[in-house]
This record gives structure tokens, sequence and C-alpha cells, in this order.
């Protein structure tokens, strides 16, 4: 019996997203005395990085390198994925919940008829048969813990939640066939439209988010530099994307993406119920607003009151000190 | 061609959120409740313009007890054809999915839409679960979608962009932001829903495979530092040495 963990490369290169999952995986499997294996059906990942795996704590990468894994056919996926847990045994399942995890896992489920927890915030709490774990609910203004009865589980890991953990090792890479093939994939990929070179917000530590403060799609270029400076992931509220001033992937909050960054910095937003929803789980909340009444204070752990055209150039200029080590504190 | 929207009940957005029973239940006590707006503003506004464009037919499904009439009639006035209520208990999403699995066996439909996700259990799941109890293709988070003929071109949110892809129907699509617009329903539309058949069926035996046992609210913020503007050096001091961010 073992724990399995689907990890996901983005571009060829395994990420945080698999690192979290994968250390989460191994710490599961250690307590319960089983061991973690890992499945990967992405054939562009080089040998040596799966190996690494090691590291968060993989014993054995199995590692499926068919060209029907490309493009995302969800389907597929989950067969693969089964046919590799049924191989080790796996009694849990563990993912992370990217945008292709969010389609694989509700499939697995239903294939495997196991039960599925989407966007888990913790370590399950197991006492004999019994196994609970939480996750956010209606959009994170609260917590539910379910129960998973099935012989099968599989938790889908909410990203940013659980920080990975690197030791020492190196995991056995074996190949594996998990007997997909091209015909079984029934889409065809017709285009990609990727923007290169920005961070992808859904697992960003670090978010800039901007608000009808702004006034308009022209003054975006001041929040742009500051999420720069800090290595950051650019986002919105929605009226703002609702109008087309940033495209609606930007979009956070209850209706939108809901994300869990270490640093969330929020400039002209009023923070209404419907967008702290999607933000209120980051560890530190910014909030600079020219309103020192607006609800989002109350949710923050540091705020400016002033106006969002100097405020922000100044705190970029600052930071730009800091990040060039001009800057030192006692 | 026959669409199918799936159609869950949400706590309106406003709702205070609070439990009872020993916070082992969500409790509903003066909350209004909605047609999920994932399900609203995008699939069933995108299959209603579908029906438009195309003269396809559009059946609504949700799984309930009886106070589900209501979401249906409203869903029924933004322009549905007919609706159907499951009338069980919505246990769990894996529960759901099969009513609307043994719905669609017994009555074949080509194109079904659910919204991402629901706002209040964000679970994510009933789409791709019913994508695998019927064996069709699943596309999730879909931002645009369109179709001709026996095919079907869909926009899909992926790390850091969009992926273009054709799929034959049938497909089961989860619906996000980008596909459509919502539509407020007029007083035409309000009057011909009542009108409209509404169907109630008796549930299929299924096994929920999950349970929520307890609810808590987060932690509260300590509350929040305020720093003066003209100081913008003190709150990177603060992000670096106190909260360790940066
Ligand atoms: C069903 C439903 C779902 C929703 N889902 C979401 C969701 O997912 N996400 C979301 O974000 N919203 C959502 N909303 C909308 C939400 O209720 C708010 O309307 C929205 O979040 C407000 O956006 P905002 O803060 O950018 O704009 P506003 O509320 O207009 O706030 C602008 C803020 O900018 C400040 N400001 C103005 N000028 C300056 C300046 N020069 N410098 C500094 N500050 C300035 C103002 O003081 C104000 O606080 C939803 C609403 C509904 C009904």
């Amino acid at each position: 019996m073992s724990v399995l963990v689907f990890v996901e490369p983005a571009d060829g290169v395994l990420r945080k997203p698999a690192f979290e999952a994968m250390s989460y995986g191994s710490r599961l499997a250690a307590a319960q005395n089983m061991q973690a294996y890992a499945v990967c059906l992405d054939e562009s990942v080089p040998e040596d990085s799966l190996k690494q795996l090691g590291a968060y704590g993989a014993v054995k990468v199995l590692h499926d390198r068919s060209a029907c894994f490309r493009p995302f056919d969800a389907q597929v996926f989950a067969r693969a994925v089964r046919a590799a847990a049924e191989a080790v045994q796996a009694r849990i399942i563990v993912l992370s919940l990217t945008y292709n995890g969010r389609a694989l896992g509700p499939l697995l489920s239903a294939h495997m008829q196991a039960g599925l927890v989407t966007g888990a915030i913790d370590f399950p709490e197991t006492n004999g048969e019994v196994f609970r774990i939480r996750k956010n609910v209606f959009g994170g203004k609260a917590i539910a813990t379910v129960e998973v009865a099935t012989a099968v589980k599989i938790i889908a890991l909410m990203p940013n939640a659980v920080a990975p953990v690197r030791g020492e090792g190196v995991a056995e890479v074996e190949t594996f066939t998990s007997g997909l093939q091209e015909s079984d994939r029934r889409m065809r990929l017709t285009g990609v439209n990727k923007v290169s070179g920005k961070v992808a917000l859904s697992d960003a530590e670090i978010v800039v988010s901007a608000g009808r403060g702004m006034k308009g799609p022209e003054n975006w270029g001041m929040i742009e530099e500051l999420a720069e400076v800090l290595g950051a992931a650019t986002a919105c509220s929605r009226p703002v994307a609702d109008v087309h001033w940033r495209p609606h992937e930007e979009h956070v909050g209850q209706t939108g993406l809901a994300i869990r960054p270490n640093l969330y910095i929020a400039v002209g937003i009023s923070g209404a119920i419907q967008h702290l929803a999607g933000v209120n789980g980051s560890k530190v909340i910014v909030v600079i607003n020219k309103d020192p009444e607006a609800p989002f204070f109350k949710a923050a752990d540091y705020g400016i009151v002033g106006d969002a055209f100097e405020v922000v150039p100044a705190l970029t200029r600052a930071l730009r000190r800091f990040k060039a080590g001009e800057m030192t504190f006692n | 061609m026959k669409i199918l929207v799936c159609i869950s009940k949400t706590p309106d957005t406003t709702s205070r959120i609070a439990f009872t029973d020993n916070n082992s239940r969500f409790d509903t006590d003066k909350v209004q409740f909605i047609i999920n707006p994932y399900d609203e503003w995008y699939a069933l506004v995108r299959a209603v313009e579908l029906k438009e464009a195309t003269g396809a037919e559009v059946t609504l499904i949700h799984v309930g007890p009886a106070d589900g009439d209501a979401i249906l009639r409203k869903a029924l006035a933004i322009g549905g054809d007919r609706a159907v209520r499951v009338d069980a208990d919505p246990a769990d999403a894996y529960f759901v999915a099969s009513q609307i699995a043994a719905f669609v066996r017994s009555d074949p439909h080509d194109l079904i839409l659910t919204g991402k996700e629901t706002i209040d259990y964000n679970g994510s799941q009933v789409g791709g679960m019913l994508a695998g109890l019927l064996d069709y293709p699943f596309v999730s988070l879909a931002s645009r979608l369109d179709v001709a003929g026996n095919l079907v071109t869909l926009e899909r949110d992926i790390s850091g962009g969009k992926e273009i892809l054709e799929v034959p129907l049938p497909v089961v699509v989860s619906c996000a932001k980008g596909m459509a617009e919502q539509r407020i329903p007029n007083m035409r539309g309000i009057m011909a829903a009542r009108t409209k058949p509404l169907t109630v069926m008796t549930a299929h035996p299924a096994d929920p495979l999950t349970r929520m046992v307890a609810f808590e609210l987060p932690q509260t913020k300590q509350g929040v530092k305020l720093i003066s503007p003209d100081q913008p050096e003190e709150l990177v001091r603060l992000l670096h040495v106190e909260a360790k961010v940066i």
C-alpha cells in the first residue's frame, strides 16, 4: 500500500506545485507507514529532474513517456493515473489543484469511486478508519472538515497551503506503461496563447492587485512596475475585468480565482465581501487606499491611507533600494 | 443539438456565513438563495445564445428539494426550454453527478454545461465526475465555446494563458468567466417561464463518497498597522523584518 503523487511540470520543468504535492504526499505516507511514489505523464521532463523528487520523499517515480499525454485530455490522464495507482496499490492519491488538477481530480474520483477533497489546506486527521481533512468553503469565508470514507482517497491540494520540505535523497525513476495511446485522446489542440515572462497568478508567492481606484487601464504601468520589483503576479478586482481594463484571468474573488499568496498588496480596491472571499487566505495583506473607511483595512495586516498615484511609485522606489541592498535595518 | 445545463443553488454572495447544530450545518436562516453565478452567467447564458443562434434545445437540471423550483423558474425565464429537478438531498458532488448521469442515460444530451465551481462548497467536481461516469470528454474552465456541426471549439484556462481545443460532441464543459455576459430576465421571459415544463424525478440509488462533518470560521486579523504615506521605507522594513515575506 502506498501514497501516489501526481506531479505535473510546467513547460517541462517541475515547479513548486509539484514539490508541494510530493512533500505533502511523502509526509502522509510516513505517518501511515506507507511508501510514497510519484507518477509523471510528461515525456519532456528529464530523468535527472525526476530523481530530485527523492529530496521531497519520493521512493520511486513512474514515468510514462507516451506522446498521448500532449495536449492535456483529462480523461486520458485520469485513466493513466488510475493505472499507476493500481500498480502501486495506492490508498491515497495526491495532486495539486492546478488548472489541470481541477479537471483530473473529479474524473479520477468517478473512475475509481474514490472520495475527493478539492482544495485541501492541511494534513488529514486520521483515527482508525476515520479520515478527515480541512478545506476552504464559501470562497475562504469558512473552513469545512470533510470526511472521506472510501478505501481510496484523493486529495487535491490547494497551492501555497503547505510549504514543501526539501531533504536529501534520490528517487528511482522507472519507465511506466499505462497502456494509453494517441487514439484514446478525443481532443485536438489548435492553439496556445501564453503570456510569457509573467508570474502565474494561481501559485504566485506575491501578488499585486488593483481595482477601480486606478481610474483607467492606462494607469496600470505603476502596478506592473511594483509587481516586477517584487517578482509578483498581477491581479485585479471584478469590475476592472468586467470593463476590460485587465484580462479576465486576473480577476480574483468569490467569482474569480481564489488565491493564497504569502503577500497580497491591494491598491485602490474597496474590499467588498466578494473580493475578500478569494484573497483572505493570503498570509499577509497590505492595503493602499485613499479612503480610511475602506472595508479592506479591516482585513489587512498593514495599510497606507493615501493616494495610490503617489504611494505606489514611492513604494516601488523604496523596494528597488531594498532589493539593491541599499537599505539596512536594525 | 440538445444542451443540458446543470443548475446549482447557492447562498447569495452577501449572506452571513454561520453554522448551526454544533457547527455541523450551514445556517440558512435569513439566507437568500440564488443560481450559482457560474452556472447562470456563463453556462446558462451561453446555452441560450447557442439556442438563439442554432435552434438548440436547452434542458436544465437541478438536484435538490422542492425549494429549488424557484431557482429553476428563474433559469427558465433566462431562456431554458424545460427543467428537471431530481428530488433528493444533494449529499455530495458524486451523488449529484450520479443523478445527472442517470438522467443523461435515459435522455441523451450532446453538450453538457456546468459552472466552474459552486461559490458555497467550492468543489469544482460535478462536471468532471459526470464526464467520468458517462465516459464523455471533459473540458474544464472554458472561457469560450462555439459549436459547428458536431465539433466544439473551446478556449480553456491553463497556467499562464489559454489553450484552444477542438472536441467532438458529446462533451461535458465547465464554464468560467469570459464565456458570456450575465442576462437579466425580462417580463416576457418571466411570464413564459411559468408555463414551461418542470418535471420532478425521483432519485437514482447512489452513495455519496464524502461528507462534510464540521465547519469553522477562519481566524480574524489582529488589526491593521497603519503606515504614513510618506514613509514607504517603513512598510518595506515591516514586510522584511516583521512579516518576513520579502
Ligand atoms: C454575485 C457577485 C459576485 C462578485 N464577485 C466578485 C469577485 O469575485 N471579485 C471582486 O473583486 N468583486 C466581486 N464582486 C463585486 C464586489 O461586490 C465589488 O463591487 C468590487 O469588488 C469592487 O471593486 P473595486 O474595489 O475595484 O471598486 P470600488 O468598490 O469602486 O472601490 C474602489 C476603491 O478605490 C479607492 N480609490 C479611489 N481612488 C483612489 C486613489 N487615487 N488612491 C487609492 N485608492 C483609491 C476607493 O477609496 C475605493 O475603496 C461581486 C459582486 C456580486 C454581486
